[in-house]
């Protein structure tokens, strides 16, 4: 069992090493927020503790691993989903410039219905 | 575990496995990465939810057990979603940061309490991992509280060393390991806890010293610790999942740590001995008075700005400092509406950690396309009129390309070959590599003493009254 749990960790290795290389610098930051979110799957180690918990220390050691990898599965996922949402490809130039005009600050309107 | 239902969580298992490898992988262009991370989001609901299948299942979960659970996923999810929610994005190294703290604590702390249920027969295909789990898990959750706090200015963010720090990262690490050794050999609490606490301080230790501007490797490495000690975790309770997404996260980690330290032209284990750039260097801050540097008045800059036909800006970690983004995104807008060629080199490590930049250009609503990587943008310096440097110092020192200073080797931006450098910068003060920036006396460069946020300001409403 052993075997098969080191042969399937050092794969898992070289697929990470394989599909990360290929993420551009521009999406670095998001790439380390998802990668963050999907270690957040120890929740599902701290609910197999959980579960054979049966005294005092057993179930606090649970609560705090539970609370812990919540926060990091669901933290993760939803900042790495706002940062996303902000990548956007441009529209129109000419809406872009003529934006520009109405809007002091620079955040074009014309921008913000792209749907990517 | 019986054999039909095992072998459906095993299949829910590898599918959430895949989609945690396709979720990685949308993410190699902007506009797949979004359904990326919705990938992603599936695989690990059905993970949680076959491991939840699973324990009823084996039915030894008891009522306190659930409610555990219960008010575990509230008040742990619930401070996730209202902090993802809230942070700002120049803190998104802090908010990392600290995800790599409680999800390598979490890793740590099931591998403490498995060890704990098996008393003192403990086969040592589980004790290995357990201990490794232990020491990894601790390591980077005391280092990456260390991280947060420094990113975030509770602790400072200059490198703090004591004397002989060395030795005693050197000690406790030792401590640590062998220890662990032992309690491989004879399975013990109190051998357990020690390797606990030694690992708690060496994770204190070896952050410490580590200086702000090298954050991005240190986020990077403790990401990959946090992965590879939630695979650990994945060994000692047998669960696939566990072991396949650590391990990605382990390699993702990995990656970019090597990077962040290639763009630095530093050694991953020179960084995490520390104390780069606390020394100053009076001698030169001596030239850097003497020598003839231009200055420039807004309104002079903002006509070389409105008339040239192709500028680049340069922004670096003092225009995150100066939450400057948006007015630099003013100016862009307004440049381009003239009809300006505006794109932005992004340097790898501008910033306080892995793209970190591109993220705060993406939150002021700068199209991605604009943003250059280095080895892209090079080139093109040459054929444009304006280099506007924000923020920006190391990284554009031409001195990197000479042997024999403290940055030589590193990875520049190409910023003296353009026609005119403007330079906006609060004073002639030093980079973090406490060296004089030579492209601050080239007669191309005029410098305009300002703070990016005032001056990025500034320069719009001239553009806008000179020429508008």
């Amino acid at each position: 069992m052993l075997l098969t749990d080191f042969v399937i960790f050092v794969l898992s290795l070289w697929v990470g090493f394989e599909v990360i290389s290929k993420v551009p610098a521009t999406l670095h930051t998001p790439l380390m927020s998802a990668a963050n979110s999907i270690h957040g799957i120890v929740l599902a180690g701290a609910v197999v503790i959980a579960a054979t918990a049966h005294n005092a220390i057993g179930y606090a050691l649970a609560f705090v691993a539970v609370a812990f990898a919540a926060m990091n599965v669901v933290g993760g996922y939803v900042v790495t989903g706002r940062m996303l949402k902000m990548f956007k490809r441009r529209v129109a130039p000419a809406a872009a410039s003529s934006a520009v005009e109405a809007s002091p600050n620079g955040n074009a309107p014309a921008r913000a219905g792209d749907p990517s | 575990m019986s054999g039909t239902f095992n072998t459906v969580i095993q299949l829910i298992y590898l599918a959430a496995a895949s989609c945690f490898v396709l979720g990685l992988h949308l993410m190699n262009n902007p506009a797949t990465a979004r359904r990326g991370n919705q990938a992603s989001v599936v695989g690990m609901a059905a993970a949680i939810v076959a491991t939840g299948a699973l324990i009823i299942h084996e039915g030894v979960i008891d009522a306190t057990g659930w409610i555990v659970i219960a008010a575990g996923v509230l008040v742990g999810g619930g401070l996730g979603l209202y902090t993802a929610r809230t942070v700002k994005m120049t803190a998104m190294p802090q908010l990392v940061s600290i995800f790599n703290a409680v999800g390598g604590g979490a890793a740590a702390l099931v591998a403490i309490r498995d060890f704990m249920t098996l008393g003192g027969s403990v086969a040592a295909a589980t004790s290995v991992p357990t201990v490794l789990d232990v020491i990894i898990g601790s390591v980077t959750f005391s280092g990456s509280i260390i991280a947060a706090g420094k990113l975030q200015g509770v602790i400072t963010s200059a490198p703090v060393t004591i004397p002989g720090a060395r030795i005693i990262n050197l000690l406790l690490a030792t401590a640590a390991v062998g220890v662990g050794g032992y309690v491989i050999a004879s399975p013990g609490m109190v051998g357990l806890g020690f390797v606990i606490a030694a690992a708690l301080l060496f994770g204190v230790s070896m952050v410490m010293p580590i200086g702000g501007a090298d954050m991005p490797v240190v986020i990077s490495l403790l990401n990959a610790f946090t992965g590879t000690a939630v695979a650990m975790a994945g060994f000692v309770i047998d669960n696939t999942a566990l072991i396949i997404a650590g391990a990605l996260v382990g390699a993702s980690g990995g990656i970019l740590t090597k990077l962040m330290a290639d763009a630095m032209n530093r050694s991953i284990g020179n960084i995490m001995l520390g104390g780069f750039g606390s020394g100053d260097s009076p001698v030169a801050l001596e030239v850097a008075a003497s020598a003839g540097v231009t200055a420039i008045a807004a309104d002079d800059a903002a006509i070389q700005l409105a008339y040239a036909s192709k500028v680049i800006i340069v922004p670096g970690y003092g225009l995150a400092a100066a939450q400057a983004q948006h007015e630099v995104a003013a100016l862009a807008d307004l440049l381009e509406s003239r009809g300006v060629d505006v794109s932005y080199a992004i340097h790898p490590v501008a910033g306080r950690m892995p793209g970190h930049m591109n993220v705060l250009l993406a939150e002021a609503n700068v199209p991605y396309p604009l943003l250059k990587e280095m080895d892209e943008v090079n080139p093109e310096f040459a054929r444009t009129d304006v280099a506007l440097v924000i923020g920006a110092n190391d990284v554009t020192n031409p001195a990197a390309r000479r042997p024999g200073t403290a940055i030589s080797g590193m990875p520049i931006l190409d910023v003296d070959a353009a026609k005119s450098v403007i330079v906006i910068k609060r004073s002639m003060g030093h980079g973090y590599a406490g060296i004089d920036n030579e492209l601050y006396t080239n007669p191309k460069t005029s410098m305009f003493f300002a703070d990016a946020k005032k001056g990025l300001a500034e320069l719009t409403a001239s553009v806008k009254t000179l020429v508008g």
